[in-house]
């Protein structure tokens, strides 16, 4: 199986839908509608011929210029008997992060999306147990998010600019 | 272990919202049992809160996070080359495997090839903290098991690998060992020394360590059937390493999809059959001897190289790397250029190429990933580290409910889920 079996067999399937296809560092990439995330990983899973049913990694990224698609849920899904990887994104506004949970389908997707709502607020919708997971319970923010900066900003003695930053 | 929670004290379990205690514990049929955060048979920070009925365990609820350190925050703001140090600290018990892990990543975004010697020298680094990781669990078990004699003998050799690793960075445990493109120096005469020593003495012992309890009646009475999962569970999941081979399935990083030349060697897969704290043993007492018989590869190609190709002795990173390599310390104290380059390195002013990898080695526990986001910049715009141990605990209630507390104990030492790599 190759990238381009792949990328075949879902545009049969799915058309329009998924975008942005690349292959950066030889791993396959591609975007899909925010809604149909699931439907996605349900036919990579059932497929007899795809067979990608390892959910390896699930994670955000907050991108605070993209107007309306500021989050970005990526999962990363991995075929093993073929040993081919691909890399799956969907985008979602800020306002309003949901998207279908995975853990149905992928007992372990239960912790990682509860990590990345503790992270970066995504609301995985029909997840049976969506709260904080590594920072505390009373915590009122997403820390993840790009708006909270590092370091103290008030600090003078490490100005950016000073380096070029 | 913890007192026994549903006792004589009075407790309101509906103004206290964090610990919600079943109907059965309030009315004294079943008890509650908090088991951690700091008990010595946890080896480590994590919180189960258990309910049980006499021996048996009903219900159990981990809490974890209790030694987060947001390390994929701060690495948004640290240059590529201070972010190895945090690596150190995820799986401590093998520090240089994530390390080396960082490094490759990094060098898959540069798009770099390392020579073969220095991929070699990682290799030997790898599976040195693959043994020391696997020995550490194992006589752990022994330890949970009753056993205490195999933890505090293989510990010495544990030990002679940190000797070794001190040889060539300078520090034990957390290592920040290797630079982008290699080795931070070469590796010592005394270092080849140590590992000599340690090949020629290790296995004598590992094979006493194996007698002691490979087939020893009572410890296989306690492990055999304690905490098993099947394949197709351990797979949903998200189980990689040692864990996941215990139930039968042959997936190794290693072998799958190959990096450090890996490809070159020749080793087994160790599987198990049933998933259970035996089999989990065996596949990591499997796993040494592999990592043992690739190590005796390592020093038998890097002897070839060097016969060979007398120069090569001196290749311990790649020329191409230069950019990411601080300059030895003799050209930075008479050559201009390399001082520069060493302020530049130091300072984090080098700017690595857009793009987005996702590399993984195999680490002591499982499928090590890093999914690096650069935009360009000095520092990586998004870092995300796949924690093998993060994602394999949330089957520990599964695995543990319906049989013994004892069990639940060795379950949890056999997972070898390490409190650094859960929390991050």
């Amino acid at each position: 199986m190759t990238n381009e079996i792949i990328q075949q067999r879902l545009t049969e399937k799915f058309g329009e839908c998924l975008t942005e296809w690349s292959m950066p560092y030889g791993l396959l990439e591609f975007r899909a509608a925010a809604e149909m995330n699931l439907k996605v990983m349900q036919f990579l899973f059932d497929d007899e011929e795809l067979q990608f049913r390892f959910l390896t990694d699930l994670t955000a990224v907050h991108y605070p210029n993209k107007k309306g698609e500021e989050l970005c849920v990526v999962y990363h899904l991995h075929n093993m008997s073929a040993g081919i990887r691909l890399r799956l994104k969907v985008y979602v506004p800020v306002e309003k992060p949901d998207v279908y949970t995975a853990s149905r389908l992928f007992s372990g997707a239960n912790w990682m999306e509860r990590e990345t709502y503790d992270f970066f607020g995504v609301n995985f919708v029909g997840h049976p147990n969506l709260i904080r997971i590594l920072n505390v319970d009373e915590m009122d923010y997403f820390p993840m998010r790009k708006e909270y900066e590092m370091e103290d900003p008030t600090r003078r003695d490490k100005d950016d600019e000073m380096f070029g930053r | 272990m913890g007192g026994d929670g549903g006792g004589s004290m009075e407790l309101q379990p509906h103004t206290q919202h964090h610990i919600k205690l079943s109907e059965e514990s309030l009315q004294k049929q079943t008890t509650t049992l908090n088991l951690g955060p700091t008990h010595p048979a946890t080896h480590g920070v994590f919180q189960n809160i258990m309910e049980i009925d006499g021996e048996r365990v009903l219900e159990t609820v981990p809490t974890i996070g209790y030694i987060h350190r947001a390390f994929e925050k701060i690495a948004e703001r640290r240059p590529y080359y201070q972010i190895t140090p945090l690596t150190d600290r995820l799986n401590y018990c093998s520090s240089p495997i994530n390390n080396m892990g960082w490094h490759m990543t990094i060098e898959k975004l540069l798009g770099l090839k390392l020579p073969k010697r220095v991929e070699y020298l990682r290799v030997i680094i790898m599976e040195l903290s693959r043994i020391a990781d696997h020995l550490v669990c194992n006589s752990v078990i022994a330890v949970d098991t009753g056993a205490l004699t195999p933890f505090t003998y293989v510990f010495q050799y544990r030990e002679k690998i940190y000797e070794i690793f001190e040889e060539i960075c300078g520090s034990r445990l957390t290592t920040n060992i290797g630079r982008v493109g290699g080795f931070e120096r070469n590796f010592t005469p005394a270092s080849f020394a140590k590992l000599h020593d340690f090949m020629k003495t290790f296995p004598k012992v590992m094979k006493e360590f194996e007698s002691l309890l490979n087939r020893n009646r009572v410890f296989m009475d306690r492990c055999i059937g304690a905490g098993p999962i099947s394949a197709e569970r351990a797979l949903n999941y998200g189980f990689t390493g040692p864990n996941l081979r215990a139930t039968g399935v042959d997936y190794d990083v290693r072998v799958a999809m190959p990096y450090s030349s890996y490809e070159d060697f020749d080793f087994k897969i160790p599987v198990g059959t049933v998933g259970d704290v035996y089999d989990r043993f065996m596949v990591r007492n499997g796993e040494i001897w592999e990592s043992v018989s690739i190590i005796h590869q390592a020093l038998e190609k890097i002897e070839k190289i060097e016969k060979e190709f007398p120069d090569q002795k001196e290749v311990f990173y790649a020329k191409e790397a230069d950019h990411f390599h601080i300059p030895a310390k003799e050209d930075v104290y008479t050559k201009m250029e390399a001082l520069i380059w060493h302020f530049k390195i130091i300072m984090g002013e080098i700017d690595a190429p857009a793009g987005e990898v996702y590399h993984s080695v195999e680490g002591g526990n499982g499928e090590v990933g890093y999914y690096l986001i650069s935009d360009g910049g000095r520092t990586p715009y998004r870092l995300h580290f796949r924690r093998p141990c993060f994602i394999y605990y949330q089957a520990y209630p599964e695995m543990v409910e319906g049989g013994l507390l004892s069990d639940a104990v060795i379950t949890l030492s056999s997972l070898n889920v390490i409190a650094g790599e859960l929390d991050a």
